[in-house]
Formats: structure tokens, C-alpha cells, sequence
């Protein structure tokens, strides 16, 4: 798929990012992890991409591949109409400004010997942000007033913050740029689930009025579902299903979604029994099983299933990539590129969040 | 009702401060019946780990049991035991599985030796039987290929598969408690599906109780017969796993259950509990949870609640709750 929609913020095609296998006493490369295996993504302006799956399934090495902190080995991604893959490095550092990233562990993401002023006008001095000093000191502190954090607190280390507290810093640095595109890596796992909220709201509010696109990569299916206005769900390097976040937890259509949405617990106490519907454990990406990834551990695969690359089948919304979606999907849709959100109806997402 | 398999009463556990000591568990009392499963409920730092470890004489140090705690196991003060009984209790009576499979397994030994070494320390057997007990119950914990995987090194397993590992270690000796601090925490949402499903299975059909340490209530709600929920230290609500998340009445489990992310908040905003969790020693004088209680009044900031019973099962330690069952 070529086509590129106009609408698109951001458009990926065919990434690739493989890790190289070094063994014996020359580290010499005996193989590859293909950790992202063919990925397409399309980010339309303003909303909110949920880029969901298990541990080793890839989704945090393609929000690092998109920022290039890791080169991908292949593929294309459009920003703007750019092709950022084909930049020269000095010429990509430009993007970076408008492609910012909050990390999973808020600890590790911020030097220990920068203050918090530091921390967060880092980003401002390399962009040339602010005419002064004095004028960057201003801006962090009008940025820690909105995300709750006092002002007076600026001269202080990380390690004086809790955890929530920590996130907050980060995404105060990464506003300080003024970014389009916000890459959340699981930046709200680590935290309690009451802080987790406080988070949650934070980044619903500054999505608003700072009119953000977030692309937010996460394992918990509940903040998915509570906050996604479209999700890609992955599996061993693949995106083997993309929806609107409403269809996609109403009408799963990939074995694999199904199985992810009957672990989630409910906490109805009428409603009990998540149902273990994958089988056995998720294969090493160094080893992916033969034809569809999935189908050591799917309940439905048929024969084929082993021998043949899963086919793209195109839905309204989306995409799965299964056999079985194409056997029962109508003819018709088993081509082209998927339609614009716009085109879907989303009246009762985008700016409600 | 028969005597309580296990009873805490007024458990106080302390470690050293600038001056003195502090309680970072406060007068926690618990009672879990033969069979059931206990959630102990809470967000880090409140206790509900160390309250795990002291059951099992393991309080890291400086951490120290203060008296009068009572630590009651089938009737014998575990506080009080010497230490080779106590040793006979870990991993005989008493299994205790981590969050962390990795971080609990020997990497340079091959786990079936791990388990057969938990058997043979508690049971005299012959070497050939003890080895047959051992892929026995690698197949009850859902281990597929047994006899191979008993000579599998750990990083050779998955998570999920440590994980099923250490619960075939714990449960050699069909102990009649296992404590289980986050059990699946670490794992991923199809893997702890699995987990959870063989627990279940596992407490119905061995009729060993569970003392469940957890964040998660969505896991509560999957295998819990009781729940109570830590904060600061202290227990603050107990009840019916039903009860509990059903009609939660203490403010802090209430909010901790609406600050989940459920289907009917998209698009609105999510609950939240306003501040941060008091540090040990910073805790008020009062209710702990006052400062960040929207209906804390006066008494909450002077007097510590006591338990008011809303219903035979379902206790509250709460100000409000008080005046409103007396009023």
C-alpha cells in the first residue's frame, strides 16, 4: 500500500527494524531479530492511535524507529508530506522538535545531576525556544503550573519527585517544545492506579487545548479502551488488527484480539471468569513461527494457517490480518487502503476527550 | 465457624527512622478461613508486602515484629516459634510465590531440580519417587513436557512458565496456605489469564487457601473470596469480594475502584484521588487517608477511625460511615 491520504499526519509503510544476533567469541552476527516486520500506521491529526500488544511484540521499537533513536532497516515514514527516513541526520533534528516522547519509567528518563528547570528547558535551548534565560525560566514555570506541579519546586533533582510527580516533569519537557506528535510509551504503567488517573486526565486535557496527536503505545487494554479513539493491535513484529477503539473491544475480528480482550478482568462483581483463550506462550521474535505468527497458540487456525502469510484484509475501519477474517469478510473489501477517520463517523470521540 | 486458619491480630511492623521507630504496618488484623482466598489490596508503599513477609518470619532487617503482634497458624503463634519449626512451615505449610519468577529462581540449577530440592527438604523420599512427585507437579501446573522441562534452566522458560514452575514449588508439599504476592503482575494479559486460571483451579481442587497480594482488583474480582484494602499501613475497608466491589462505603477504596479505567468513563474524564500516599512517619494524626478525602470533616483530622460493621462480613474503618450506619 502506496496510496498516501492527504488528511495524514503521519504515515509509516513497511517498517522494518531488525536487531542483529551476535554469537561465539567474534560476536559475529548469526542472525536477526525482525522485532518490526512490515508495519503500515497512518496518524491522522488530533487523535489518539492506541498501538497495543505484549511484551516483545515490537510496539515500543516502532515508536523508537519513528523518532529514529533506533534506525529502522526499512520502510518509509511521511511527516508533513516529508520522508523522514531520507533525511540526513542534522536535517531530521529539525522533526524532532515536533515528535516528542514520554517513557515508561520516569526515573530513568531524567538525568539525576539536571534540576527540574534544566530538565525541561534542555529541549528549549536546542531549539533555540525563548530569547533568554530568564524567558526560559518563565516558560517551565508556567509549564509545571499546568501540569500541577509547583513552580518553587524548579531548582530541585528527580529524586526529590514521587513517581507521578516524575512523569509529570517529563511531559512538561516534552511540551516545552511545542510538539504535534506525542509518542506515550507505557507512561502510565509504572505508576499506582490513582495516580494513573491523575495522568490519564492530565494528558486527556493537554490533548485539547494543545490540539496534540498522541500515539500511545501501552499493554493495558483498559486504558485503551478508555482513551484511544482508534487502536492497532501487534503481534510479533505485525499489526494483526486496526480498528476504531469501539468496534475493535465490540467486535474483535482477529483470534488474537479476541484472546487479548477475554484476559481483561472485569471488576463487575457479577461478571467473573476471564477466559485464557490463547494457548501456550508468546514465541521468541528471534524465531517467529512459520506462516501467521499467531497460529501456534490460536484455538481456530486451520491448515493453512502454518503455511501462508496472513493476507491484509481491509475493513471500513481498518485492517486484520487473518485468514479466517478473509473467508468470511465480502470480496469487495479485501483491497485498497483504508478510509480516512473522517470518513467513519467519529462524531462522539475526537476533541471530547 | 471452625477456628480461622490464619489470624493477624494487632500485626505492628517497624523500622528504624531519624529518631526512633516507625510503624509502617499499623495494627493490622485479618482472618483467612480454611480454603478461601484473601485479596490484600493497596498501591506501593502501604504494607501489604511486608505483612506477607512477617507471616513468613522473612522481614527484611532492620524490619522487626513488634509485640503484642500475634501471628496465629492453626493455632501456634508463628512469632514465637523457633526457628528450625518455622523453617519446617515455609514451604511445608505455608508456599509463598513472588511477582518476580525470574529474580526467585536459581539461573545455574535446571528447575526441576529447584522443585525436586523443595520436596526432598520437606519429605524423606526416595530419590526416583521424589523425581516422579516432581514431574507429577510440573503436569498440574500446566508445565507441557515435563520430563524434558525438568532439565530446562530457567532462562530457558518463559515467564509464564517460571511462573508455573514456582507455583509447582510452592504447592509440593500441599500446603494448606499460599501466599501469593502479585502473582501476575509481571506477566502479560493472555499469560496472566492462564495464571490465573490455574490458581483458581488449584485452591478449588487442593482446598488450599490464598492470600492474594495485589494492586489489580480486576485480578480481586477473578479469584477472591474476601478482600481488604491497606492504605497507609492500616487496613480501611473489608468485605465480600461482592461487598467490595459492589458498594465499596470506605472514600479511598471507592476512589481506587473509579480511577480504573472502565468502558462507562470514555470520553469523561477518570476519578482520581487527589495528592500522593503519605510516607511512613509523615502520616497525620487522624484518619491517614483525611488530606486526600473529599469528605474528610473535623473529628478526621484529630481522631483514628474504628471499625464499623455495615454488614456481618463487611467492616469499615471510616468517620462518616460511622454517623451514617448510627444515625
Amino acid at each position: 500500500m502506496t496510496i498516501l491520504s492527504a488528511e495524514a499526519l503521519l504515515e509509516v509503510r513497511g517498517l522494518r527494524t531488525s536487531f542483529p544476533i551476535r554469537s561465539g567469541v567474534l560476536r559475529r552476527v548469526a542472525g536477526e531479530v525482525r522485532a518490526v516486520d512490515g508495519v503500515d500506521l497512518t496518524i491522522y491529526p488530533g487523535e489518539t492511535l492506541a498501538l497495543v500488544g505484549e511484551s516483545g511484540c515490537g510496539k515500543t521499537t516502532v515508536g523508537r524507529s519513528l523518532l529514529r533513536l533506533i534506525e529502522p532497516s526499512g520502510g518509509n515514514i511521511w511527516f508533513d508530506g516529508v520522508n523522514l527516513t531520507r533525511l540526513a541526520p542534522a536535517a531530521f533534528n529539525a522533526y524532532r522538535q515536533k515528535l516528542q516522547i514520554v517513557m515508561q519509567d520516569p526515573g530513568a528518563a531524567l538525568d539525576p545531576r539536571l534540576t527540574v528547570r534544566d530538565a525541561i528547558a534542555e529541549g528549549m535551548e536546542a531549539f533555540g525556544i525563548g530569547a533568554s534565560a530568564e524567558a526560559r525560566t518563565q516558560r517551565v514555570a508556567d509549564l509545571m503550573r499546568r501540569v500541577s506541579l509547583d513552580p518553587e519546586l524548579m531548582w530541585r533533582y528527580p529524586h526529590e519527585f514521587s513517581g507521578g510527580q516524575r512523569q509529570r516533569i517529563c511531559i512538561a519537557r516534552a511540551l516545552a517544545v511545542d510538539p504535534v506528535l506525542l509518542i506515550c510509551d507505557e507512561a502510565t504503567s509504572a505508576l499506582d492506579v490513582s495516580i494513573q488517573a491523575q495522568i490519564l486526565n492530565l494528558l486527556g486535557e493537554l490533548k485539547a487545548e494543545r490540539r496534540l496527536t498522541y500515539l500511545f503505545i501501552t499493554h493495558d487494554l483498559g486504558v485503551v479502551r478508555y482513551f484511544a479513539d482508534r487502536v492497532a493491535v501487534m503481534y510479533l513484529g505485525r499489526i494483526v488488527e486496526l480498528g476504531r477503539t469501539e468496534r475493535v473491544f465490540a467486535n474483535p475480528l482477529h483470534p488474537y484480539t479476541k484472546a487479548l480482550l477475554a484476559s481483561l478482568p472485569s471488576l463487575d462483581p457479577e461478571r467473573r471468569g476471564v477466559r485464557p483463550l490463547a494457548i501456550g506462550d508468546v514465541p521468541s521474535p528471534a524465531r517467529p513461527p512459520p506462516g501467521c505468527h499467531f497460529h501456534p497458540r490460536c484455538p481456530v487456525r486451520i491448515d493453512a494457517c502454518s503455511r501462508l502469510d496472513p493476507p491484509v484484509v481491509a475493513l471500513p475501519d481498518g485492517l486484520s490480518r487473518c485468514l479466517l477474517t478473509l473467508k468470511a469478510a465480502p470480496a469487495s473489501q479485501a483491497a485498497g487502503g483504508a478510509p480516512p477517520p473522517a470518513a467513519l463517523g467519529r462524531t462522539e470521540t475526537g476533541d471530547s476527550a | 465457624m471452625s477456628a480461622p486458619l490464619l489470624s493477624l491480630q494487632n500485626l505492628v511492623l517497624s523500622f528504624p527512622a531519624e529518631s526512633g521507630r516507625t510503624a509502617v504496618v499499623d495494627k493490622v488484623s485479618l482472618e483467612i478461613a480454611r480454603g478461601e482466598t484473601l485479596a490484600l489490596v493497596g498501591e506501593s508503599g502501604c504494607g501489604k508486602s511486608l505483612t506477607a513477609l512477617a507471616i513468613m518470619r522473612l522481614l527484611p532487617k532492620p524490619g522487626r515484629i513488634e509485640p503484642p503482634s500475634r501471628i496465629e497458624f492453626d493455632g501456634r503463634n508463628l512469632i514465637e516459634l523457633p526457628v528450625p519449626e518455622m523453617r519446617a512451615i515455609r514451604g511445608g505449610a505455608i508456599g509463598m510465590i513472588f511477582q518476580e519468577p525470574m529474580t526467585s529462581l536459581n539461573p545455574v540449577t535446571a528447575v526441576g531440580r529447584q522443585v525436586l530440592e523443595a520436596v526432598l527438604l520437606h519429605q524423606p523420599l526416595p530419590r526416583s519417587a521424589a523425581h516422579e512427585r516432581v514431574i507429577e507437579l510440573l503436569q498440574m501446573v500446566g508445565i507441557p513436557d515435563p520430563r524434558q522441562r525438568f532439565y530446562a534452566y530457567p532462562h530457558q522458560l518463559s515467564g509464564g512458565l517460571k511462573q508455573r514452575v514456582m507455583i509447582a514449588m510452592a504447592m509440593a508439599m500441599r500446603p494448606r496456605l499460599l501466599i501469593a504476592d502479585e502473582p501476575t503482575t509481571a506477566l502479560d494479559a493472555t499469560i496472566r489469564a492462564q495464571i490465573l486460571e490455574l490458581l483458581r483451579q488449584l485452591s478449588a481442587t487442593t482446598g488450599t487457601a490464598v492470600l492474594l497480594i495485589t494492586h489489580d482488583f480486576g485480578v480481586v474480582n477473578e479469584i477472591a473470596d474476601r478482600v481488604a484494602v491497606m492504605y497507609a499501613g492500616m487496613i480501611v475497608e473489608e468485605g465480600s469480594r461482592r461487598e467490595l466491589l459492589g458498594q465499596p462505603r470506605h472514600p479511598y477504596a471507592q476512589g481506587l475502584i473509579k480511577s480504573v479505567p472502565r468502558p462507562a468513563a470514555r470520553g469523561g474524564k477518570l476519578e482520581e484521588i487527589k495528592g500522593v500516599v503519605p510516607r511512613p512517619g509523615r502520616w497525620p494524626p487522624g484518619c491517614r487517608f483525611a488530606p486526600r478525602c473529599p469528605y474528610a470533616f473535623d473529628r478526621c483530622e484529630t481522631e483514628l477511625p474504628q471499625r464499623t460493621a455495615v454488614s456481618p462480613t463487611q467492616g469499615v474503618w471510616c468517620h462518616l460511615v460511622e454517623y451514617e450506619v448510627h444515625a
